[in-house]
């Protein structure tokens, strides 16, 4: 199953590259100009991405430099012990859907510090790979048409995440035992 | 809610970083997390350039018509608002799919062709339209089939068994989308009947 997917995943771009082309020009386009009309469009979004992803990256990079980060997961440590959730993931938990980079850095922190196989290692890697970062989703793809009010996108984006915290400790603790 | 969030960790930094008296991580954060922000950016624009004049060439031959066509039921379930024939479903169908076979890269360009096209269809520009809400759901949850970056991660750490986590993380991410299109249905039904 895995070898099939990882398969599929290696060959589909290059046989896109090959068939988009193909296909365009058995049906007379002049596939050149097409191409380079649509990626003049790449430059002008990616420019105009830069001050929102700047701004969020500068707010991101401020909380958890400082130690805020820090203060609010020692807030959440006695809920967690409550529940008996792995308290040395939770800063994954909550770096994940605020910075892509952090959250991999951290999951990386386990994997050196007790090892991919360990159960804290499956773990951050399950969580790592079950949502996407939020914040950074938000910012690019809202940001790229001038959107400001985001109605309850926020929040839909946020809860899904900690759903899928909630679903990688449940099927890790099943799976892999604690 | 982006402002709050925004502005909560501003200043809940600046506070941390008041009380210990160390200020200048602040400035140093603030300058840093600038620069991360315009580096991500310029990593974007090959990426951007290539994508869209692929898809550019693609949308030319009608090849996104088709696509829309053919995963068109489906798509319609999630995307109510937006006209079947519309060229922002074949951008969807596209940016579903890239994501879906964990391409990341090709997934983004799609992903904002798509906005672009919903924008259009859009009678405030400032404000988002439900269709917006649920592209954004779908992203956000990251629904892939296979992990691509951890796994060679864990193989950089030296994992006996990098790809184990595959299940696990099909069964979170799939829990994670499903919540997120039962939330935003939920969401959008709510604001449909608040105004």
């Amino acid at each position: 199953m895995f070898e099939a997917i990882s398969f599929l995943s290696k060959i589909i771009i290059p046989a896109l590259l090959a068939f988009i082309p193909l296909y365009a020009a058995s049906r007379k386009i002049p596939v050149y100009e097409s191409f380079v009309e649509g990626a003049k469009e790449g430059f002008p979004t990616a420019v105009q991405l830069i001050p929102h992803l700047v701004a969020m990256m500068v707010a991101v990079s401020i909380f958890r430099e400082t130690g805020a980060l820090q203060f609010y997961l020692a807030l959440f440590k006695p809920l967690l012990a409550w529940v008996h959730f792995p308290e040395e993931v939770l800063p994954l938990g909550l770096l994940r859907p605020i910075s892509g980079t952090g959250a991999l850095a951290f999951a990386e922190s386990i994997f050196r510090s007790d090892g991919p196989d360990s159960y804290l290692g499956r773990l951050a890697s399950t969580m790592q790979g079950s949502t996407d970062t939020t914040l950074y989703v938000l910012t690019v793809y809202f940001g790229a048409v001038g959107i400001r009010r985001s109605l309850y996108a926020v929040k839909v984006g946020l809860m899904a995440d900690l759903t899928g915290v909630i679903a990688s400790w449940f099927i890790v603790s099943q799976i892999f035992g604690s | 809610m982006v402002n709050y969030i925004w502005l909560f960790m501003i200043v809940s930094g600046v506070v941390a970083g008041a009380v210990q008296g160390e200020l200048d991580l602040v400035t140093q954060a603030a300058l840093k997390g600038a620069k991360e922000g315009v580096a991500v950016c310029i990593g974007l624009i090959s990426i951007l350039v290539f994508w869209l004049g692929m898809m550019r060439i693609a949308q030319d031959a009608g090849l996104l018509e088709k696509l829309a066509g053919l995963l068109g039921p489906l798509a319609r379930l999630l995307f109510p608002g937006v006209p079947r024939d519309h060229p922002a479903m074949g951008y969807i169908l596209s940016n579903m799919s890239a994501n879906l076979f964990g391409l990341g890269n090709a997934a983004t360009p799609m992903g904002l062709k798509a906005m672009e096209e919903l924008q259009k269809l859009n009678p405030n520009k400032k404000t988002a339209t439900p269709a917006m809400c649920t592209l954004l759901a779908l992203n956000t949850s990251g629904l892939t089939l296979i992990p691509t970056t951890i796994i060679g991660i864990r193989m950089e750490y030296g994992s006996a068994n990098p790809t184990e986590i595959i299940g696990t993380t099909l069964f979170a991410t799939c829990c994670s989308t499903v919540a997120a299109v039962l939330l935003d249905r939920w969401f959008r039904q709510r604001s449909l009947d608040a105004g």
